[in-house]
């Protein structure tokens, strides 16, 4: 069946101008599994419904966060109740502070701590683990010996140690939280690089002479990020919790600003003097969040799991 | 002894209903050896599943299965389980996954034995080393203490082979036995299900795509495509007088190794994608002489009798 | 040295280190000899067929001249070159006249890019300045020349078929011009009746393109169809190499006696 010259121009040039057909990738796959997925949908939309609070909330706060109304001071239990009239939608606390506004602050910095945290695990993680898994011999060596001794170090002692030395900021979290989360990414993305390069279609990259780095980036890590992506909304609660813990011990963000874990250990003291809007609020987004977060993780998986491969 | 009648499988996928198998009926008598031919997406392998009921949850069956006048669909599982391997046996395609890579080759064939006759251990290893002579094993002591992966390819299918004759079962399936082995190793299997059927008397259900293998070792011929039968009779009788051109295609795409050829002669078009079957005659996008009423898909597919015991599909015999 | 073959390998051997079943990490590595002291010459325009069963290691002479594992020992010239054990740097050069046909039609294409990606990422390696309406068009008339339809250029490939999958694989192996194409067991896996339509566009294209094959099978029948010269390996070693037709009329060796016999036939 030999076409002749003439014939596949003439041929190409009417076919070129056919619209190409649009291709149904991988991802547009998952997505629809993903979709069908009740629990996941609705976790998404509980996680984005937070997220707007965050944002709009404001709008409809009567007192700031910092601002002490002393006129519920002395009586809390009876005068910080929640209520329309007042302004103060949630309480307020201890202080005379309002809760409402204390929780939207602490929702924005506990979920920015967690999603950026992630973030930096994801791609420090990725990186690292796809060049060791890729390069092999003693390069892989020396890089996970390197993860082994960072992992074996007693991390909330260190991190503990270095909030205390060098004092409590955000950025210190961040700097603590990162130096340890990046590690399990590394692992399980090195894992799955090992596998992936066996596979054909990098051999026949290497055969067409891809550059080494490219074949990274283009050939392996876009068949990695299903494993990834799940993997990373199950390190945004880890971290909130990380977070949430040392604030509950009094050794995260410093006042006037506050997270989750700090409101609740407030909340959590005051107990039993009858205030207990100030634990169940901010304990409330807490729980909504991190459910949202697991279900959404599970969705993740059953998309992208088994027919991608 | 085995009949099977108006079979449809149908399989529910979130990309629509995929249907494997239609309107399949046919019969397989004592001591016939019967090859099913046929590509990916021909339904061979599902019918074949529904038989001993190993389908997916997802599937839907229709239809019957008669095995010695009783409806195998309607079997509940522990009845099915009485017939698995002990009357019914199957050698599944590939052998490097079909055994478990964490028992010894003792333990798995005597899980057979101990399972359906009862024997002890000590009974069933000697059955065991009985079977594996009879596969033509050398040192069939040391290979009973062998894990799987320390055996090759054609080991490993023989020791597939013992397991599915040591209860001397009246039906043993084989689901494309050699296409994973080498050339020479799949002369030798092959003459092995010859010795076998004969000796113990069984029936063979051959599924293969390679023609060439069927014709010394089966007596009657079915070929499969789109889920249904296009041509079944003795085997004499279809290789040497074909009448449905997917027959014909498959015999010609067969190289002889004694001509010489400019081309290769092929079957035009792709298999087909079992979620969107065409209207009509399921072979038409693909035959090489589709009739004007066959093309628009106005014509339905069912077997007829040409001559004796050689049945062929009504749509492509009018349109050659 | 004449300038007369294409490529010219001299006693080439490669070998691995294999695990031992002992599970102690300092117990000596067994060394497996994949092949040894392979010798053959290849004229240009021509085609060697590799036969073998399973484990002969037809796979890794082809992954050898394309320089993916490295060589133990021998030498393999390509145009009187030394291209043995290249760095990466040095081979690029000669990646652009070598290209590789695989096994598995969907396992040799990335599952996440798409048809016009895949064939044209060789382009994009070699001549990054290339503008994108250039590629976009020589991929077009690629995919007609191999029997698809370039409207599906956006496609991913568990949107087709095997066949058309290897299709893919042959246009992106022709895309840079190559003088020499390796096909390793292109149509093994694919169903009877496919095979006949990419070996004869695989015949069609080595005519029209003037190109060289190492054809690499284990169906004898294919592989005299396809071959002018024929190299029988058992065990990393060659048996039996000659003209196809000496070697199927009158084979000399065993072993190609052995499987010439085993080649089952319609009894018509």
């Amino acid at each position: 069946m030999i076409i002749l010259n003439k014939k596949i121009k003439t041929l190409s040039e009417n076919l070129s101008n056919i619209d190409p057909v649009k291709g149904r990738s991988l991802w547009h796959d998952a997505r629809i599994r993903f979709f069908k997925n009740k629990a996941a949908l609705t976790s998404l939309f509980l996680l984005i419904c937070v997220l707007l609070f965050t944002f709009i909330g404001p709008i409809f706060a009567q007192w700031s966060n910092e601002e002490i109304d002393w006129s519920v001071l002395g009586d809390i239990s009876t005068l910080g109740y929640p209520s329309i009239e007042s302004g103060h939608y949630f309480g307020t606390d201890e202080l005379g502070r309002d809760l409402y506004s204390r929780v939207i602050q602490g929702t924005k910095i506990s979920l920015m701590v967690g999603i950026v945290g992630a973030l930096i695990a994801v791609t420090v993680g990725t990186i690292y683990g796809s060049i060791a898994g890729y390069f092999g011999g003693r390069i892989d060596s020396v890089m996970m010996r390197i993860v082994d001794i960072l992992m074996s170090i007693p991390y909330m002692f260190v991190l503990i140690l270095l909030l205390v030395i060098f004092g409590r900021s955000i950025l210190m979290l961040f700097v603590g939280i990162g130096l340890v989360s990046w590690l399990d990414m590394a692992r399980i993305v090195r894992g799955q690089t090992l596998s992936i390069k066996k596979k054909e279609y990098v051999e026949a990259a290497i055969t067409i002479g891809v550059n080494h780095f490219v074949i990274i980036r283009r050939h392996i890590i876009p068949n990695l990020l299903g494993v990834v992506a799940v993997y990373a909304t199950l390190l945004v609660p880890g971290m909130i919790l990380t977070e949430s813990f040392i604030s509950f011990l009094g050794l995260g963000v410093q006042e006037p600003n506050t997270s989750w874990g700090a409101l609740i250990s407030e909340g959590a003291g005051t107990m039993r003097y009858g205030t207990l809007w100030q634990l169940l609020f901010p304990l409330f987004f807490f729980v909504i969040s991190l459910f949202s977060l697991f279900f959404i993780g599970d969705g993740l998986r059953d998309a992208l799991d088994p027919k991608d491969r | 002894m085995l009949e099977i009648n108006n079979l449809n499988i149908n399989f529910d996928t979130p990309e629509g209903v995929v249907k494997a198998v239609n309107d399949v009926s046919f019969k397989l008598d004592k001591n016939q050896n019967l090859a099913i031919v046929g590509e990916s997406g021909s339904g061979k392998t599902q019918l074949v599943y529904s038989i001993l009921g190993l389908l997916d949850k997802n599937a839907n069956v229709n239809g019957e299965i008669i095995y010695n006048n009783i409806n195998l669909l309607n079997l509940k599982e522990y009845e099915l389980n009485k017939i698995r391997s002990k009357r019914i046996s199957i050698i599944f395609q590939d052998p490097m996954t079909s055994l478990n890579p964490y028992m010894r080759i003792k333990n798995q064939m005597n899980e057979i034995l101990i399972h359906h006759l009862g024997s002890t251990n000590v009974e069933a290893t000697k059955e065991s080393l009985h079977m594996l002579d009879a596969v033509k094993i050398n040192d069939a002591k040391n290979i009973l203490n062998c894990y799987p992966h320390e055996l090759s390819g054609g080991m490993r299918q023989r020791v597939m082979i013992a397991m599915s004759i040591i209860c001397k079962p009246e039906i043993i399936i084989a689901d494309e036995p050699t296409t994973s082995l080498d050339v020479t190793v799949q002369s030798q299997i092959i003459d092995l299900f010859n010795e076998i059927t004969k000796e113990f008397n069984s029936s063979l259900i051959l599924i293969t795509h390679n023609m060439g293998i069927i014709s010394t070792s089966c007596d009657s011929i079915m070929v499969m495509y789109g889920g249904k039968i296009m041509e079944l009779g003795d085997i004499n009788e279809v290789l040497n007088n074909p009448l449905h051109p997917y027959t014909k295609g498959l015999l010609e795409t067969v190289p002889n190794i004694e001509e010489n050829y400019e081309e290769l002669k092929t079957i035009k078009g792709d298999p087909l994608n079992m979620i969107n079957i065409p209207s009509g005659c399921v072979f038409r996008t693909r035959c090489p002489n589709p009739s004007h009423n066959c093309k628009e898909g106005n014509t339905v597919n069912k077997l007829i009798e040409k001559t004796p015991n050689h049945w062929v599909d009504q749509c492509c015999v009018n349109c050659i | 040295m004449s300038n007369k073959y294409l490529l010219s390998v001299k006693k080439l051997s490669v070998e691995y280190k294999s695990n031992n079943s002992f599970i102690f990490p300092w117990e000596k590595k067994r060394i497996v000899k994949a092949v040894s002291n392979i010798s053959f010459n290849l004229n240009e325009g021509k085609t060697l067929g590799i036969v073998g069963e399973t484990g002969c290691g037809k796979s890794t002479i082809a992954k050898a001249i394309v320089n993916i594992i490295k060589i133990k020992s021998g030498n393999i010239y390509w145009r009187d070159k030394n291209i043995t054990n290249l760095s990466e740097k040095l081979m690029k050069e000669h990646r652009k006249e070598i290209q590789m046909i695989f096994q598995d039609p969907l396992a040799s294409l990335n599952p996440r890019m798409n048809v016009g990606e895949i064939i044209s990422e060789p382009l994009i390696t070699h001549f990054p300045d290339m503008t994108r309406e250039k590629i976009q068009h020589k991929v077009k008339e690629l995919m007609i020349n191999v029997g698809l339809l370039p409207n599906q250029i956006n496609r991913y490939p568990h949107e087709f078929s095997g066949g058309q999958c290897q299709r893919i694989g042959i246009a992106r192996a022709l895309i840079l011009n190559p003088k020499l194409i390796i096909c390793d067991e292109p149509v093994s896996a694919l169903d009877v009746s496919i095979q006949g339509q990419v070996i004869n566009l695989l015949k069609s294209l080595q005519k029209k393109y003037k190109l060289t094959y190492i054809f690499i099978t284990h169906d004898l029948s294919i592989a005299k169809h396809m071959s002018d010269n024929i190299m029988v390996l058992y065990f990393g070693k060659i048996v039996e190499m000659g003209e196809k037709n000496k070697i199927f009329n009158q084979p000399q060796h065993q072993y190609t006696k052995k499987l010439i016999s085993s080649i089952p036939k319609l009894k018509i």
